[in-house]
Order: C-alpha cells, then sequence, then structure tokens
C-alpha cells in the first residue's frame, strides 16, 4: 500500500475513532439541552418560586399547582427507607466479605449479590407490590396498598448489592500494612476493623453511600408500581406517595401530545431528578478518587 | 514459563488474602457474635433473593406454557400472552447491540490505544463516569425530546433501541477498556517494531485477544438493557399491541412494559380457573428472568473459555 | 501520534524517505549525532554521536538505568510509543535522518527489527507468528507466505525443530525457543538492522548460546546491535562495544580494546566488575 494511502488511512480511522468517544459528550450536553430547552416552557407558566417552595403539586388538573415539594419529599422519603436497609446491611456483608468469608464463601456469596443486582426494576415492582405489601399488611393492617414502606423496603434490596460491592472494594483495597499495624498494637479483629479498616476506607464507603443513593432517587419502577401516585406531602410511609419518577412515567404512560404543559411539566420534574444525581454522583466520584489516591 | 500470562479480565477478588493468620485470643466472643450478625444480613439478603423467585414461580406457573408464549395480550387474562412483547425485546436487543457495540468498543480503542492522557481523554472519561450515573428515566426524556420527536422517528422500535443504546453504551465502554487494558503491552510493541501501523496492531493483534473482554461486558450490558422498563415507556411503549412490528419505525412493546401493564391491572379481573393479570406477570417474569439468565451463562462461559484458551 | 499525517516526498522511487541500501550491496551507514533522549524532564542519554559498522555486532553494555535500551530504541523510534519522551539530535540511516519530516515510522521498522528482552510471540500460531510482519507489509500469496516462513525460521534455526507443527500455539514452545521465534519473526520483514534488547536474559545458558551461534551468523547479512547486561557474552560476539554509564557513552571501540585495555578509568572498573 502506498504510504501516502496508508497514512491518509490510519488518520481517518483516528479520526473516526475520536468521533465516537465525543459521541459520549454529546450525550451529556444533549441531556442537558434537552432538559432545559423543554422545560422552559413550563417555566413561564410555573414560576420558579412556586416551583421550588410550593407544596401542592396538580400541574394536570384544572386548578393548577406548580409545587414539586411533594415529589421531591416522596422521593427523599423512599430514599431514605431504602438506606436504612442499604448502609446497614451492605457495610455488615462487605466487612463480613473483606475480613472474615473464606475464599469459597465469598465466590458462593458476591455472584448472588450480582443476581441480586441484576434483576430487573419492574421484577423488584411486581415483588413490592403483590408479596411485601401483603406480607407487611398482615403486621400492619392499616397499610395502604400503595405505599413507601414496601417500595422503600425493597429498593433497598435492590441497591444493597452496590453498597456491599463497592465498601468492599474499598475496605479491601486497604493496604495490608494497616491491619498488621493494628494487630501488632494488640487490637482485636474487630477493633481493628472499626479503629484502622473503616476509618481508612471511610471515603470509599461514603463514596458507595452516595452512589447508591443517587441510584435511588433516580428509580423508576418499584415507585411506580408499589408506592402509588399521591403527588402530597406524606409524614406517614404507610401512605402512598408520588415520586419524580413515578411521576414521568404517569404522564409518559399517556400519549403527551407536544408542546402541551404536561408534556413540558416531565422535563422540569427530569431537570430536577438529574440536577440530583448529578449532585451525588460527582460528590460520590470525588471521594473515590481520593481514596484511591491515598492508597497508590 | 517465559511468556507473560494473559489476563482478558480483571480477578475482582485480587488475590491477596486479608485473613490474619492467628486471631488474637482477646475479644473473640465479640467477635464471634459479630460475625453471626454478618452473616445473618447475607443470609437475609439471599432470602430475600430465594423468595422473589419462589413468589414469582408459583404465582406463574399455572400460565407458562406454549400458548401463553405465542398469544398476543388480550382483555381477558386467561387469553393474554406475551408473543409479541418477547420479540419486541429480542429485535430491541439486537438494534441495541448494533448501535451500541461498535461506538462503544471505538470509543474504548480511542481511550486506551490512541488518545493522550489528559485534556480531552480526561474529559471524555469523567462524562461517561457520570453518564453511568444518570438515572435511566432521563435517558427516556432524552429519547422521546430527540428520537421521537426531533428526528421524527415516532415510538418506534428505533427510538426505543437508540435510546437503550445510549443508556447502556457507559457500560460497554467500560468493560471494553478493562479487557483493552488487559492486553500485556509487550503485544503492542511486538506489533510495532514489526513495522505494523498503530491500526493494524489494535486490529490484528490487540483487539483478537480483548475480544472476550469486550464480547461478556457487551452481553451483560444488553441484558441490562432488555430489563429496562422506564426508558423505553417515556419513548412510548406501550402494553398493548396485537401485532409483530413489521419493520424498525413500528410500534413495539418489550418484556418489562408487558410486566408492568399487567402488573397494574386490576387484580379482581379474573378469567377461568381464577387466572389473574398478575399470573400473568408473574410468567412473564419468569421468561424474563431465564433469558437473563442464558445470557449471563453465555458472558461467563465466554470468558472461562477465553482464560483456559490462553493458558 | 500525529493527528495529522505529515506531507510525504513526491519522490516516488524513495516513497518512505528512508534511503536503500547501495545497490552495490555496499551496506548502509548507522550513525548518531548528538543524540539526546529527555524523558519528561529526566536526560536518559547525553548527546551521543557515534558510528556503528555495518555487518557487525555491536554489543551496548552499561549498568541498569545507564541508557544503553533507550539509546537502541532510537534506531527504530521505538520512543514514539513512551509518553512523554523527547529525542533531540540525529539518528542517521544512511544519510538520512530516521526522526526527519517525511521518514515514514512503519518504512523506517521494517528495515530497522527488533528483538525483544522478554520472549514475546504474539498468542497466534507459530506460523502465524511469522508470516503476520509480511502480512501486514502486503504479501498475500499462500505460497509466498509460506516460503518466507520457512526461510525465517531456517535462518533462526528453529525450522528443524518446529517443521511439523507450525500450527501449533507459540506458547506451546519453550523460552529458548519462543525468543528465535521472535528472531524469525523479525527476519521475516526481511530487515537491515536488527537490535536485541537484552536478548538472553530471559533465557537459561544454553538457550543463550545457542542464540549468540544465531548471532554469529546474522552478522553476514545483518546489522547488528545488542544490549546485554552480560559481559561475558559481549565479549564473545561482539566486534564493538560501547559502554554507557549514567546516560554518557564513556567509551566506544573494537571489544578487544574495551574489554583489555580500556581508555577510560571508569570503563575499567566496570568490566573488571568492581561495580554494576
Amino acid at each position: 500500500m502506498p504510504v501516502r494511502l496508508r497514512r491518509t488511512m490510519e488518520w481517518a480511522i483516528e479520526q473516526l475513532l475520536r468521533l465516537c468517544a465525543v459521541l459520549s459528550v454529546a450525550t451529556t450536553i444533549g441531556i442537558i439541552y434537552v432538559l432545559i430547552s423543554q422545560s422552559v416552557p413550563f417555566f413561564a407558566e410555573a414560576p420558579i418560586k412556586e416551583f421550588l417552595t410550593g407544596t401542592k403539586w396538580t400541574p394536570l388538573s384544572a386548578s393548577k399547582s406548580f409545587g414539586v415539594l411533594p415529589l421531591v419529599m416522596g422521593t427523599l422519603w423512599i430514599t431514605f427507607i431504602a438506606m436504612v436497609v442499604a448502609l446497614p446491611a451492605g457495610l455488615l456483608i462487605a466487612i463480613y466479605l473483606s475480613e472474615f468469608a473464606s475464599r469459597r464463601v465469598r465466590s458462593t456469596i458476591k455472584p448472588a449479590l450480582e443476581i441480586l443486582a441484576g434483576i430487573p426494576t419492574v421484577v423488584y415492582g411486581y415483588f413490592a407490590l403483590l408479596t411485601v405489601t401483603p406480607l407487611l399488611q398482615k403486621v400492619i393492617p392499616e397499610l395502604n396498598i400503595f405505599n413507601a414502606l414496601s417500595a422503600g423496603l425493597v429498593m433497598g434490596v435492590m441497591i444493597l448489592p452496590m453498597v456491599a460491592s463497592l465498601s468492599e472494594d474499598a475496605l479491601y483495597a486497604a493496604p495490608q500494612r494497616l491491619r498488621e499495624a493494628s494487630y501488632a498494637l494488640g487490637a482485636t479483629k474487630l477493633q481493628m476493623i472499626f479503629r484502622t479498616l473503616i476509618p481508612a476506607a471511610l471515603s470509599g464507603i461514603a463514596a458507595s453511600f452516595i452512589l447508591a443513593a443517587a441510584r435511588a432517587i433516580g428509580e423508576t419502577m418499584i415507585v411506580a408500581i408499589a408506592a402509588g401516585m399521591q403527588p402530597i406531602i406524606a409524614w406517614d410511609p404507610r401512605e402512598a406517595m408520588q415520586t419524580m419518577t413515578a411521576f414521568i412515567v404517569r404522564v409518559s404512560m399517556g400519549d403527551v401530545a407536544r408542546g402541551t404543559l404536561d408534556y413540558h411539566s416531565i422535563f422540569a420534574v427530569g431537570l430536577v431528578l438529574f440536577l440530583m444525581t448529578l449532585g451525588l454522583n460527582s460528590l460520590s466520584l470525588w471521594l473515590r478518587e481520593r481514596y484511591e489516591r491515598a492508597y497508590r | 514459563m517465559s511468556a507473560q500470562p494473559i489476563k482478558p479480565t480483571v480477578d475482582p477478588s485480587g488475590d491477596q488474602d486479608h485473613q490474619p493468620s492467628a486471631s488474637p485470643r482477646r475479644g473473640r466472643g465479640r467477635e464471634i457474635a459479630f460475625e453471626v450478625i454478618a452473616l445473618g444480613a447475607v443470609t437475609a439478603a439471599m432470602m430475600v433473593l430465594v423468595g422473589l423467585l419462589v413468589s414469582v414461580v408459583l404465582d406463574g406457573h399455572n400460565r407458562l406454557n406454549a400458548e401463553f408464549l405465542t398469544s398476543f395480550p388480550s382483555s381477558m387474562p386467561h387469553k393474554a400472552g406475551l408473543k409479541p412483547a418477547f420479540f419486541g425485546s429480542l429485535y430491541l436487543m439486537l438494534l441495541t447491540a448494533l448501535f451500541c457495540f461498535p461506538v462503544g468498543v471505538a470509543t474504548a480503542i480511542y481511550l486506551e490505544e490512541y488518545a493522550k492522557k489528559g485534556g480531552l481523554a480526561r474529559l471524555i472519561e469523567l462524562n461517561i463516569a457520570n453518564l453511568a450515573g444518570v438515572p435511566s428515566i432521563v435517558y427516556g426524556l432524552l429519547g422521546l425530546a430527540i428520537f421521537v420527536r426531533a428526528l421524527n422517528l415516532e415510538r418506534s422500535l428505533l427510538s426505543g433501541a437508540l435510546t437503550l443504546a445510549l443508556l447502556v453504551l457507559p457500560i460497554v465502554i467500560i468493560a471494553s477498556r478493562e479487557a483493552l487494558r488487559a492486553v500485556p503491552p509487550y503485544v503492542r510493541d511486538a506489533s510495532l517494531a514489526l513495522g505494523a501501523s498503530r491500526w493494524q496492531t489494535v486490529w490484528k493483534q490487540v483487539l483478537p485477544i480483548a475480544r472476550p473482554g469486550i464480547m461478556t461486558g457487551t452481553i451483560l450490558a444488553l441484558s441490562r438493557a432488555i430489563g429496562e422498563t422506564a426508558p423505553i415507556i417515556t419513548v412510548g411503549a406501550v402494553g398493548y399491541i396485537r401485532h409483530l412490528p413489521k419493520d424498525i419505525k413500528d410500534s413495539f412493546t418489550a418484556m418489562p412494559i408487558q410486566i408492568y401493564d399487567w402488573v397494574s391491572q386490576r387484580p379482581e379481573a379474573t378469567g377461568p380457573d381464577n387466572v389473574t393479570f398478575q399470573q400473568d406477570a408473574a410468567a412473564g417474569i419468569v421468561i424474563l428472568l431465564a433469558m437473563l439468565l442464558a445470557m449471563n451463562g453465555v458472558a461467563i462461559w465466554l470468558r472461562n473459555r477465553a482464560q483456559k484458551r490462553l493458558k | 501520534m500525529q493527528p495529522v499525517p505529515t506531507p510525504v516526498p513526491q519522490d516516488t522511487e524513495d516513497p518512505a524517505g528512508v534511503p536503500d541500501a547501495d545497490a552495490g550491496g555496499q551496506a548502509l551507514r548507522l550513525r548518531t549525532e548528538e543524540l539526546s533522549v529527555f524523558y519528561a524532564d529526566v536526560q536518559a542519554l547525553k548527546s551521543v554521536t557515534v558510528e556503528i559498522p555495518a555487518r557487525e555486532i555491536t554489543a551496548l553494555i552499561g549498568p541498569s538505568g545507564c541508557g544503553k535500551s533507550t539509546f537502541l530504541r532510537c534506531f527504530n523510534r521505538m520512543n514514539d510509543v513512551i509518553p512523554d519522551a523527547r529525542v533531540q539530535g540525529k539518528v542517521l540511516l544512511g544519510d538520512r535522518d530516521v526522526n526527519g519530516r517525511g521518514v515514514d515510522v512503519v518504512e523506517l521498522r521494517k528495515r530497522v527489527g527488533m528483538v525483544f528482552q522478554q520472549p514475546n510471540p504474539f498468542p497466534m500460531s507459530i506460523f502465524d507468528n511469522v508470516a503476520y510482519g509480511p502480512k501486514i507489509h502486503g504479501v498475500r500469496g499462500r505460497q509466498q507466505l509460506q516460503e518466507i516462513v520457512e526461510t525465517s525460521l531456517k535462518s533462526a534455526a528453529l525450522w528443524d525443530e518446529v517443521k511439523d507443527e507450525l500450527k501449533k500455539s507459540a506458547f506451546d514452545l519453550s523460552g529458548g525457543q519462543q525468543q528465535r521465534l521472535c528472531i524469525a519473526r523479525t527476519l521475516a520483514v526481511k530487515p537491515e538492522v536488527i537490535l536485541m534488547d537484552e536478548p538472553c536474559s530471559a533465557l537459561d545458558p544454553q538457550s543463550t548460546s545457542r542464540i549468540e551461534d544465531l548471532m554469529t551468523d546474522l552478522k553476514r547479512h545483518y546489522t547488528v546491535i545488542i544490549v546485554t547486561h552480560n559481559m561475558q557474552q559481549a565479549a564473545r560476539v561482539s566486534k564493538m562495544t560501547g559502554f554507557f554509564l549514567m546516560g554518557d557513552l564513556v567509551e566506544f571501540d573494537t571489544t578487544e580494546k574495551v574489554f583489555t585495555n580500556p581508555a577510560d578509568e571508569r570503563t575499567e572498573q566496570y568490566v573488571s566488575g568492581r561495580f554494576g
């Protein structure tokens, strides 16, 4: 092949590869552009102040209120319940896997956790509505069919593998010399774990918690199926609530016409959702890089 | 053995062992208590997994028959079937692979084999890490505004596949990069020293070695894609479709959508033998999980085979 | 890598910009002029000027980190692969600077082959390993490839051992065989210069002596430059020897002179085993 042709081809291939790589950046720009441009018409009708501080969310009904707080509250409530399940259990499992389990036990539990993580969320939704809620109703008779509690508990199980696996990575990455130093000072195994290992791996563990919270906030199908569609500020987890994601699903299920307020409202809610998860993800990334650098 | 072993995938468990050789005696009681609690957490998680699987199989087993797989949805639960959803998911998966595989692998090649560290590469890396954490429904909104509306692809199979491709692209990229990074550097040096160009080196040496890792990552990404519900709801998959998609511009449904549709039906609606839509949903879940299991099996098989061959 | 292709001279007879060996069979002159290499801010090679004799074996010795491998990698521009590496000065193949504009690195590496420290066969069959080079340079015919593979394996003294199992994976060979395979692979692209970067350091004494015999054969057709940490090896095989220390070429002379009567005190200390 002539040199010039070969060089041109090499150059063209590199440009093509670069173009593909840049596409991922274009996706981010696309997301931001779409969320902002499509929610502008919404904010033309809904004052931003009301959007952020109003406590009533009825953008689709005749008497319109645009307070997004009920959706945010619903989201945070359910995320909170999920975290109450996932944090302690996830951390315990991580410590167990990293410090106690034999290689054989670990090689059984880790794939099982991966299966748990790989189950589609619609399946978890089914499980929450048709298995967990009826079970809970036996204990709590006044539990609504659609309720935050059941959705939150199942969501906790869903994000548990993420907490466990990322926290375990952080613990596992802690240098052996830390453990040895702690033992050499006469610490028991638990003292070593809680006074040396966990503090050392703290930023990695925190990163896993935050990432899991972001995941819970953005999770859609469990809440759309099991938590209900009531956009009211409720303090009782036995009641139905609506999250931001569930609202988007509910509006999308009908064939929303372009240019209507309904259509634009889901982008406005999507924008809030995106900003919240972006903030948490960035924080988690930053923490993660910090611990990776510390161990290098 | 003088040739360095080639590890196509990274062993997640590492090879150090943190078990101390001798546990101090003191505090042994508390330690056992802690271990019991931790084991309890593990067991609880496993119980949930088992409970979930048992409950869907119990609910769905009497709907698992050939008729269920070959029927269209119906307003009567005992007549409803999964056929359009099953094929919808299949087409969706193939189309998604068609988009995300070349772009994802190309991006990984660019980042690992071409880009200088820093600058653009750093920006792209950060961006991919962030994209991986964007909620799937936000991708749905992107697909709705760009593919469905702006590009006028309507609520079609194509819109759904493009949306899912963007969603799983970070997974493909991250897995492919890992596979490329596991290719020992000496392979590149040897090829370049023989006068191979950079692309020849990548195409003829690096990619074949990284292929099992890339395939495994792609299959896992696709199994994520076919389990996704929210993003394709927003781009307009619907639960009640009584035909198979004729082409990629046709409307479509998919298994998770169909399951969601059935779960949301009134539980009182029963057919003969007390068949409910909830049982249809459970049966659909069993099929969906079986498909995911099969895909994961293939991925694991590919990985093991590659490890064996390179030994 | 350059994002934009550098312009190629119009001269069609010399598309790569690398001059051919003189038609009369006279071998190519290989020299460096004030050659320096920097890795980021660290200077790994300090202004080396030297002429390497054609169709002879030249050995480069010195303690680790002295710059001898860096120097070797200048001849086929393998330093390009290392991020932050910067080359100053000239490396002349004939009378063309290999770093000059219009020199195609692919063409250069075709003519200046390299054998690495660790045997590094590709994860392919023996045949495909040797045929890889010719294939990427456009040789297509099955017959032709077979001939090249056979000749190259014969020249690398490996043919008799592998001729019945060319389809076997290269990883099934012993370390010494793998290294000879790598030499065969290099010969298959018909280079004029062969660079060897500690080619025997990973091998047992028997394999080492086979490779040394092979080198002696090779010098009839090729200019060979070998980096070695093994002074006996340098003394056994080479005509010329260069001694590097901390990036400087301290001494370059006939092997005999360097080992028996070095001009520099540091060389004397090194070859007599007092450091390094």
